[in-house]
C-alpha cells in the first residue's frame, strides 16, 4: 500500500507541474483528469472506497465539463493572448521546483499537526495546494485559474478528508468542484463572447 | 413543519421556479413579496413553540437533518432571517427600476437562502461551503455570457475561494486547541488559518482590490447587493467563532488585531475613497471602509460590539441599495462614471444625483442620516478602548465625507443656463424617493429599527450575555 501511495504522490507532482507547463488545452485536460486518481488513492489512505469515488467521479465529471466547453470554442483562446506575466517552460519549471522544495521543507511540521494524515498524504495535498497557488499567480487566463483553483482544492481536500468524513462535507465538496467547473466553462464561453452577441442580447 | 424548510429549502425552490419568469416587473414584485412575507413570518412566527390556530395547533421545529448533519434555525434567528429577507426585498423591490430584475431576483433568492443555510448549518463552521457555493452563483449574476468577463470577477473568484479551505481547516485545528489549551503553537496557528480564511472571504487589506474592479466591470446594483450579503453574513459567521471558543474570545491579541484589521480597511477605503475620480470606486472603497466599521465592532468588548454590529447592518443595506440604484440609473445615460462625464448630472437626474449624495453622506456618517448613529456609537466606543484609534477612525470618515463632497461638487457642475429635467422614470422617481426618506428616518429615529435588532444578540449563547 505505502508504494502505491508514493505512487499517487509521484504522479499528483507530474500531473501538477504538468498542468503548469502544458500549453495544448488537451494535455491540461488530461493532467488534471489524471490528478484526480492520484488524488482517489491519496484518499483511499482514510476514507472507503466508496466515500472517497465520490470525489474522484466529481473530478472527472469537472474535467469533462471544462474539456467539452473548450473544445466548442475557436482553436486560439483570445484570453490566452493577453497573459502579461512570463510564460517560459523554464520559468515555470524553475518556479515548480522552488515550490517542491518548500512542501518539502513544510510536510514534516504540517504532517505533525496533521496527527494521522501520514507523510506521503500531507506531502500530496500541500504539492497540489503549492502548485495550484503557483498556477493562480502566474495566469489569469481562464481555464487556468479554474485548473489553478480546482487544483488547491484538490490537495485542501485531500488534507481534509483526513481529519474529517461527513458525508454532508463530501457532497457539498463535490457540488462545489462541479460547480467550479461549470463557473469555469460559463466564463470560458463568455470570453469568447463576440460584440455582436451582446447587442442581440440587448435586443 | 420545521423552520429550514419554510426560510430555506422553500425559498430556493421558488428561486429555481423564477429562472423561468423574463418579465422584470413580475419577477421585481413576486421576489420582493416573497421576501416580504418570509421576513414577516421570521419575525413573528414562534419557532419552537405550539402556535395554535382555532381548533388547530402546531409547532415549527427548529432542525432539519441532512446527511447526518443538521440544518437548525434557533427561535433567537428569527429577527435576524427578518432583517435578511427585509434587506433582500428592497434590492428586489428596486430590481425594476434598475432593469436587472431577471438575473438579481432569482440568483439574489438563491444566494440569501444559501447565506441563511451558512447560518443554520450545524457544526457551524460548514458555513464555509454554503459560503463557497454562494460565491460560485454569484459568478454568472455578475457577468453576462456575452460579454467578456474582466478581471475584477475572475479575482472575486480566486479570492473568495481561496477563503474556504482556510476556515474549514482553521475549525477543525480550533477544536484541537479546546482539547489541549496549553498549546501555544497550534492555537497560534489556528488563528493564523482563521485570520487568512477571513481576510480573503471578508475582503481585508490587502485582498480588496477586487471590490472597485467589479464596481467599474458590472452593473453596480448587482455588486452591491453582493457587497452587502456576503461580508454581513461572513462576519456574522465570524462573531459565530468568538462566540463558540471562550480561549479566542478572550484574547487580547485577537481584539487588537481585529482593531488594526478594522482600521486599516477605514482608513484606507476612506482616504482612497477621496481620491477617486469615479463614482462606482468611491462606493466601492466606500463599502471597503464599511466592513472595516462592522470589524472594529467586532473588536469591542462583545456587551457593546454586538449590538453595534447589528446596528450597521440596516443602515449599510439601505445605504447601498439606494447608492447603487442611484449609480445604475445615471450609468444608464452617461457613457462612464467617471467625473469628466458625470459633469452637472444632477440637473437631469435630480433625483438620482440627490440620492447618490445622500447615501455617500450616510457612509461617511454625516449627521442625522441612517449611518450616523451605529458609527457614533462605535466611535465613542473606539475612543474609550484607544484615543489613536479614534482619531484614525476619523481620518477614515474625513475621507468618506471627502469622496461624498467631491462627488457633489463635480455632479452639480453644471453650465449656468441648464434647465433643470427629470429624466428618471416614475418607478425610478419612486425608488430613489423612498430610499431617500428611509435614509432620513433612520438616521432621525434610530429606535423604531430597534424592535427588530433589540433581541438579535441572544442568538450568540455568549457573546450576546
Amino acid at each position: 500500500m505505502s508504494t502505491l501511495v508514493w505512487f499517487a504522490v509521484i504522479l499528483i507532482t507530474i500531473t501538477s507541474v504538468g498542468l503548469l507547463l502544458a500549453r495544448d488545452w488537451r494535455w491540461l485536460i488530461i493532467f488534471l483528469a489524471a490528478q484526480y486518481f492520484g488524488m482517489l488513492i491519496l484518499i483511499l489512505q482514510h476514507w472507503p472506497m466508496g466515500m472517497a469515488s465520490v470525489k474522484v467521479v466529481a473530478g472527472w465529471m469537472s474535467s469533462a465539463i471544462l474539456g467539452m466547453t473548450r473544445s466548442g470554442l475557436p482553436r486560439e483562446d483570445r484570453t490566452e493572448r493577453h497573459d502579461i506575466l512570463p510564460r517560459g517552460r523554464l520559468f515555470r519549471l524553475f518556479a515548480s521546483g522552488i515550490v517542491v522544495l518548500i512542501v518539502a521543507t513544510a510536510t514534516p511540521r504540517v504532517d505533525a499537526v496533521m496527527a494521522d494524515a501520514g507523510f506521503a498524504v500531507t506531502t500530496g495535498a500541500l504539492l497540489l495546494v503549492g502548485m495550484g497557488l503557483l498556477h493562480l499567480g502566474v495566469t489569469d487566463h481562464i481555464l487556468r485559474v479554474t485548473i489553478g483553483l480546482m487544483t488547491v482544492l484538490a490537495g485542501f481536500e485531500i488534507l481534509y478528508a483526513t481529519v474529517e468524513g461527513s458525508i454532508l462535507v463530501a457532497a457539498l465538496l463535490a457540488v462545489i468542484n462541479l460547480g467550479l467547473a461549470l463557473v469555469g466553462a460559463y466564463l470560458l464561453i463568455a470570453s469568447n463572447a463576440e460584440p455582436e452577441q451582446e447587442e442581440t442580447e440587448a435586443l | 413543519m420545521n423552520a429550514p424548510t419554510i426560510w430555506i429549502v422553500a425559498p430556493a425552490l421558488i428561486a429555481l421556479l423564477l429562472f423561468a419568469i423574463r418579465n422584470q416587473r413580475a419577477l421585481s414584485i413576486i421576489g420582493g413579496t416573497i421576501t416580504v412575507l418570509l421576513a414577516i413570518s421570521a419575525q413573528f412566527l414562534p419557532i419552537d413553540e405550539p402556535l395554535i390556530l382555532g381548533a388547530y395547533s402546531f409547532k415549527i421545529a427548529p432542525s432539519l437533518d441532512v446527511f447526518g448533519r443538521s440544518l437548525t434555525i434557533q427561535p433567537a434567528e428569527g429577527s435576524l432571517l427578518a432583517v435578511i429577507y427585509g434587506a433582500t426585498a428592497l434590492w428586489f423591490f428596486a430590481a425594476e427600476a434598475s432593469g436587472t430584475a431577471t438575473r438579481i431576483v432569482p440568483y439574489g433568492l438563491l444566494i440569501t437562502t444559501l447565506m441563511v443555510a451558512s447560518i443554520a448549518v450545524e457544526p457551524f463552521l460548514f458555513a464555509a461551503l454554503f459560503i463557497e457555493l454562494a460565491i460560485l452563483l454569484a459568478v454568472p449574476l455578475l457577468t453576462s455570457i456575452y460579454k467578456p468577463p474582466g478581471k475584477g470577477v475572475v479575482r472575486f473568484l480566486i479570492y473568495q475561494t481561496l477563503g474556504m479551505p482556510f476556515i474549514l481547516l482553521a475549525g477543525w485545528l480550533l477544536a484541537g486547541v479546546e482539547a489541549s489549551p496549553g498549546d501555544v503553537a497550534l492555537a497560534a496557528q489556528s488563528a493564523s488559518m482563521l485570520g487568512l480564511g477571513f481576510a480573503f472571504l471578508l475582503a481585508i487589506f490587502p485582498f480588496y482590490n477586487w471590490i472597485p474592479m467589479l464596481m467599474e466591470e458590472a452593473s453596480p446594483f448587482i455588486v452591491g447587493f453582493l457587497l452587502w450579503i456576503l461580508p454581513t453574513m461572513t462576519i456574522i459567521f465570524g462573531a459565530g467563532f468568538l462566540d463558540r471558543y471562550s480561549w479566542l474570545r478572550s484574547s487580547p491579541q485577537l481584539a487588537t488585531t481585529l482593531l488594526y484589521a478594522g482600521l486599516l480597511m477605514v482608513v484606507t477605503g476612506g482616504l482612497w475613497a477621496a481620491t477617486q475620480r469615479h463614482l462606482g470606486r468611491i462606493m466601492a472603497y466606500s463599502s471597503i471602509a464599511e466592513t472595516g466599521f462592522s470589524i472594529l465592532a467586532l473588536s469591542l468588548n462583545a456587551r457593546v460590539g454586538i449590538p453595534i454590529l447589528f446596528l450597521l447592518i440596516p443602515a449599510r443595506a439601505l445605504g447601498l441599495a439606494v447608492w447603487t440604484l442611484a449609480l445604475t440609473v445615471i450609468q444608464q445615460s452617461s457613457e462612464s462614471m467617471r467625473f469628466s462625464s458625470i459633469r452637472g448630472l444632477l440637473r437631469i437626474y435630480p433625483f438620482a444625483g440627490s440620492a447618490l449624495i445622500l447615501a455617500a453622506l450616510s457612509a461617511g456618517t454625516f449627521p442625522l442620516l441612517a449611518g450616523f448613529p451605529a458609527r457614533l456609537a462605535l466611535w465613542e466606543n473606539i475612543s474609550r478602548v484607544s484615543l489613536g484609534a479614534a482619531f484614525w477612525m476619523g481620518i477614515g470618515i474625513v475621507g468618506l465625507l471627502t469622496g461624498s463632497f467631491r462627488s457633489l461638487a463635480v455632479l452639480s457642475m453644471a453650465d449656468e443656463y441648464t434647465a433643470w429635467e427629470l429624466r428618471e422614470d416614475w418607478l425610478q422617481t419612486i425608488m430613489l424617493g423612498l430610499g431617500m426618506i428611509g435614509l432620513i428616518a433612520l438616521g432621525l429615529f434610530p429606535q423604531f429599527i430597534q424592535y427588530f435588532l433589540a433581541n438579535l444578540p441572544a442568538m450568540f449563547d455568549r457573546l450576546g450575555h
